[in-house]
């Protein structure tokens, strides 16, 4: 029983380290665990989950428009992640440089699993694991929606809009 | 009235289920069990390569895959050694390359003709052009595998669809090697135990509409 409880508790705390914004800039490395603490969060609060990596262009090239929701929706119960497929070893060689350089203000997370295959699927079934793929979901309102692949900036409005507190 | 009323219903639920259908191209391709379709695509070499040509083998490594990708370069020596291991057994890789090469300059056939001599591709490696095998095989990622056996009437059904293994970043740390598990089985005359897996990987490049 105390045992469950302590992991209820380190579980939070590690929810509310991975979401607080006091630690935009850096790069929390995390377990698929803790993505799914993420994907199940239970608050009222629209969570805008994007996959991507260092070396991948579509990321990037769509990666200013995740940040402009970061900006746009600042002072409302909008959290924008962008959770890195990045080999954990390039974390200091490459990803901290370039959420360094692109002066990145949302969460950025670097998910440190490697066979893929033991955790997409209970993710997101849809997901083929091609990246960019983004997921919106707002767990109270029960709202989700999952996209595979680049979007535009209207598009990602357009789906952020439908769901926007 | 109603009668107007009900029919503007309907209309509205086909432009829905349309919606719906357009929104969600990921699950359009082959499925294991499914039939694949032969194809006739240019190798590096210049030639024309279907699977019918190979009249010896008794299935395929159908594997997508491309220059460009990470995943794919990082990938491409356990590529030659699948096949270097299978072809023997009848299972020969066919890598073909389904990046547009507008999109992706550095997966053009000049360039894929480079990095096959570079590594010296003991297999063929194919350009789809105008990415209709890739868009009917339903590939979305590279590299993505389809490992296809010959029936004996001649077709091919889709055994597997999936990645290589569980690491795509270090060789020597793999654990579970799920393609050549299912090429075992598969050579074995059993069924695939898991017939689907899946990677992260690069998005394909698609032409613009």
């Amino acid at each position: 029983m105390m045992k469950i409880k302590l992991n209820f508790l380190l579980a939070t705390l590690a929810f509310i380290l991975a979401a607080s914004p006091a630690f935009a800039q850096e790069v929390k490395v995390i377990k698929y665990k803790e993505l799914e603490q993420i994907r199940n969060a239970p608050h009222d609060t629209l969570y805008v989950v994007n996959f991507w990596a260092t070396w991948c262009r579509p990321c990037i090239k769509e990666m200013p428009y995740f940040e402009a929701l970061t900006e746009q929706y600042k002072d409302q119960p909008v959290r924008v992640m962008l959770v890195s497929m990045d080999a954990a070893e390039d974390l200091e060689s490459r990803v901290k440089p370039f959420v360094q350089k692109r002066n990145l203000k949302s969460d950025v997370l670097l998910l440190d699993e490697v066979d893929a295959n033991s955790w997409i699927d209970k993710l997101e079934p849809k997901w083929s694991g091609a990246i960019p793929a983004t997921m919106v979901f707002n767990n109270k309102k029960k709202q989700y929606e999952f996209v595979e692949g680049e979007l535009s900036q209207e598009a990602l409005q357009r789906i952020i809009s439908k769901y926007k507190p | 009235m109603k009668k107007a009323n009900l029919y503007f219903v309907y209309l509205m639920c086909l432009l829905f289920v349309g919606a719906l259908l357009a929104a969600s191209p990921a699950n359009t391709g082959y499925q294991v069990g499914d039939t694949a379709r032969d194809f006739k695509l240019k190798n590096v070499d210049g030639k024309m390569v279907s699977m019918a040509d190979h009249k010896d083998a008794k299935g395929f490594i159908v594997t997508f895959t491309c220059n460009t990708c990470p995943y794919s370069v990082a990938y491409e020596d356990r590529i030659i050694a699948l096949h270097n291991k299978y072809a023997p057994k009848g299972y020969p890789v066919i890598a073909i390359n389904p990046n547009d090469a507008t999109a992706s300059p550095k997966d053009s056939y000049a360039d894929m003709q480079q990095r096959a001599r570079e590594k010296n591709f003991p297999f063929p490696y194919l350009h789809d052009e105008t990415q209709e095998i890739t868009r009917t095989y339903g590939a979305t990622r590279t590299p993505h595998l389809y490992i296809v056996q010959k029936q004996p009437d001649g077709k091919y059904k889709v055994a597997y669809i999936g990645t290589i293994d569980d690491n795509s970043r270090d060789a020597s740390k793999v654990e579970k090697k799920y393609a050549e598990a299912a090429l075992n089985e598969l050579v074995a005359g059993k069924p695939i135990s898991q017939p689907n897996t899946k990677a992260i990987g690069c998005t394909i490049k698609w032409k613009e509409a």
